[in-house]
């Protein structure tokens, strides 16, 4: 578990959130789907401030965070790579090339690398599958990718 | 009341609405098995997340078989708990559920008080015809208590007892499918966890998913070693529930049968955790009168009301939850720390054996003690006053062991100075005993008068939170009393609420007090065991001639000797404690 140390000001942010829904221990998931949104992950202290302010225990957050997998501990990278793995792109070989972008970048799905430069997801169906295998940089759609081309893509964010 | 008639295995019976057709086929003796279904009657605890499916019956007219433990009988169902359709599902559940569970019963250490192992007997199941992963999580070790989690089959009944019966939330269902596990707080050690270590997860669970851990080696090693003095301690629940792990009714004494069996296991001196009690109630009783004093003379921080202290489950509870409150408890150490110092510090000396060579074991009904005697506080120079702690249940493996027939052992004594006790010493051992021991010297030594009646009959039961008042000649004193940390909560906030007004509080972590502590014979839930354990106590306290702690005549005598007076130097220095802030250290991120 990465070490974080929230500011005040995000801190504050937080109770704002958790009071927004009057403190309901019943609006956890929703509490943790703001939180989420301004910190882009749910690490630890976050997880602990919200037990605190719902009257939780940190155990029961946890188990709630860890149920969906919509919630992740993990910050994304600061370039996440989506891999579509829809219909399309599933039958076109994105499998292929999720298994080069885990080779080339050291990590499974839902990791980030350790310098924090890249995270892996998938995707279902992003609606370009006249590209597929579609894959996402941040913004940036790629098509057409080979597992050939997984190294030249990761090589333009790494300069 | 509107009654409900409905047949199950052909025997028509009325049962009350809202029944569920588990208790209803109770009613006319039918037992439909179950694995996570658990309750303990007259506390209010009860789990029936019906997740199991062990339970199901089939119903007529309905297509799908059902859960008997979440399905209220309804008028006219007909039910057959035994169909070859729900005996064959009933089969397909267990053997999905071994499917994934180690098949490690010849060395696992609940093995005989197993509830899926006795399932799997009770159904018959002779193959596990699925063949599938395992799942392969990591055994997690804590000063009293061991998680291996492969063996959990996930009925939660330990969320149960953590979560709503103690409100300590260690523990939670995580993840989701396969890879769902119940553990603290970030899948961390229970160590990190606010863990109060009561073991009542441990009591409640069916499998060898959680256990305590076991010491019996350390005992065995230290028994043989001829270098070595071995003293040991029993505490008051003890003598009320080893008799069960014999074939003994619930309720039996087995005081002098168990003496005879320490004898036997090669201790040199049987000693009774009861003398400590008994001195417990000297320098508690002392300084909840001290406390009064100083408060009826207009003090205000007489910091009342004053708090027992001699539950290690229930101290830990506080450093984690109250520490604001730390100053409230009473100092005094536990009986089984007490004893520690007595032992090791004068008896000891007294016969010159230098603190290193003389051990002392405490047998416990309790699993927060293994802990308690390994904090660093307890310790001089590395050496703990208290070497090590068992269970009730390994005492009784440890009889077992030794080729002991323990029924037909004779009754023998505890050994002197430090074996012998009173009647409010006894009384510990379950929920109200403490206070009412302590009232029956505060009163005698407030007062200056003696005790007609020593029986505080109000101070008794097993209501979850109980108030009585006190009459000390003409001053009323409120006690309060709870068991089960869930209700000292309750309690607790009402004082920070200025709800109640107490002078004394005692507080149990366990349901029941330690009758029902984590290292007791399981009772599988059987709340009229916990009753005879407490009526056996009540009833060995009324068989003595003394029933005050102050009258001991070996207390009397080590105040005289040694200790000088209760709260004095040498007391305040060997006897009493000091509480921490644990609130922070909880969750400290690596
Ligand atoms: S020992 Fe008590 S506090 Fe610890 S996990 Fe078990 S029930 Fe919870
Ligand atoms: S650890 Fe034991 S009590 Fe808890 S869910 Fe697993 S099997 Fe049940
Ligand atoms: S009530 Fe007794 S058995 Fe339970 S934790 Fe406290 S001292 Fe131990």
């Amino acid at each position: 578990m990465a070490k974080i140390k929230l500011s005040e000001k995000k801190k504050q942010e937080l109770k704002e959130v958790c009071k927004s829904f009057n403190n309901e221990k019943s609006e956890l998931i929703n509490v943790l789907h703001k939180a989420q949104g301004i910190f882009g992950y749910l690490p630890a202290e976050v997880q602990e401030s919200i037990a605190q302010e719902l009257n939780l225990s940190i155990a029961h957050v946890y188990g709630v965070v860890t149920f969906y997998s919509f919630f992740t501990m993990v910050p994304k990278g600061e370039h996440p790579i989506s891999i579509c793995l829809g219909t399309a792109c599933y039958v076109r070989g994105a499998e292929k090339v999720l298994e080069e972008f885990k080779r080339v970048l050291k990590v499974q799905v839902g990791e980030t690398t350790p310098d924090g430069k890249f995270s892996l997801s998938c995707l279902r169906c992003v609606g370009a599958c006249g590209l597929a295998p579609v894959v996402m940089v941040g913004e940036k759609v790629y098509g057409r990718v080979s597992p050939e081309g997984v190294k030249e893509i990761v090589a333009e964010y790494n300069s | 009341m509107e009654l409900i008639k409905l047949t199950i295995d052909g025997e028509l019976l009325e049962v009350e609405k809202d029944t569920s057709i588990l208790k209803a086929a109770k009613t006319v003796g039918i037992e439909i098995p179950t694995l996570c279904f658990f309750e303990l009657k007259d506390m209010g605890i009860e789990n029936k997340p019906g997740g199991c499916r062990i339970c199901v019956v089939e119903i007529k007219g309905r297509r799908n078989l059902a859960p008997a433990c979440t399905t209220r009988v309804e008028n006219g169902m007909i039910i057959s708990t035994h169909s070859i359709r729900v005996l064959n599902a009933r089969r397909t559940v267990l053997e999905l559920i071994l499917s994934d569970h180690p098949a490690e019963c010849l060395t696992c250490a609940k093995s005989g008080s197993c509830e899926l192992q006795s399932m799997a007997q009770q159904l018959g199941v002779r193959e596990i015809p699925f063949q599938g992963e395992q799942s392969a999580y990591r055994k997690d070790t804590s000063p009293a208590i061991i998680r291996d989690i492969d063996k959990c089959i996930m009925c939660r009944r330990c969320e149960l007892m953590c979560n709503e019966v103690q409100t300590v939330g260690a523990l939670s269902a995580v993840n989701r499918g396969f890879m769902a596990v119940v553990a603290p707080a970030f899948e961390m050690n229970l160590e990190k966890s606010p863990c109060t270590y009561c073991g009542q997860c441990v009591s409640v669970c069916p499998t060898g998913a959680l256990t305590e851990v076991d010491h019996s080696r350390n005992v065995i090693n230290a028994l043989a070693d001829p270098a070595k003095t071995v003293v040991v301690q029993t505490a008051p629940a003890v003598r009320a529930a080893l008799g069960e792990e014999f074939g003994l009714m619930p309720g039996t004494l087995v005081t002098g049968k168990m003496a005879a069996a320490l004898r036997r296991l090669g201790f040199d001196y049987v000693f009774d955790t009861d003398f400590a009690a008994d001195l417990t109630i000297m320098e508690e009783g002392s300084e909840l009168l001290d406390r009064l004093t100083r408060y009826l003379k207009g003090d205000k921080n007489a910091n009342l009301p004053i708090l027992t202290s001699c539950c290690p489950g229930w101290v830990n509870f506080f450093e984690h939850n109250f520490p604001e409150l730390r100053d409230i408890p009473s100092t005094a150490k536990s009986p089984q720390q007490m004893f520690g110092p007595i032992a090791k510090e004068y008896f000891g000396k007294k016969l010159g054996i230098d603190r290193k060579d003389l051990i002392v074991v405490s047998i416990m009904p309790c699993l927060a003690k293994k802990y308690e005697c390994q904090r660093e506080e307890f310790k001089v120079n590395g050496d703990p006053d208290v070497n090590f702690s068992l269970s009730t249940r390994e005492l009784a493996q440890l009889i077992k062991q030794a080729n002991i027939d323990f029924n037909s052992l004779p009754d023998e004594g505890f050994d002197n100075p430090l074996g012998e006790s009173t009647g409010a010493s006894v009384i510990f051992g379950t929920t109200g005993g403490v206070i009412e021991a302590a009232c029956r010297t505060a009163y005698e030594l407030f007062t200056g008068k003696k005790l007609e009646k020593v029986d505080f009959k109000e101070l008794r039961g097993f209501e979850n939170i109980r108030h009585a008042t006190i009459d000390f000649d003409g001053l009323p004193i409120n006690i309060g009393i709870a068991h089960g940390l869930g209700n000292a909560r309750k309690l607790l906030e009402d004082i920070q609420a200025g709800r109640n007004q107490f002078h004394a509080i005692e507080i149990m972590a366990c349901p029941g007090g330690c009758i029902g502590g984590g290292g007791q014979p399981f009772h599988h839930g059987n709340s009229e065991i916990l009753k005879q354990r407490a009526a056996a106590l009540y009833k060995e306290d009324d068989g003595k001639t003394i029933r005050k702690s102050h009258e001991n005549p070996f207390i009397i005598e080590l105040y005289k000797e040694f200790l000088g007076k209760p709260l004095g130097e040498k007391s305040h220095h060997l006897l009493h404690t000091k509480y921490f802030d644990r609130s922070s250290s909880v969750f400290v991120e690596e």
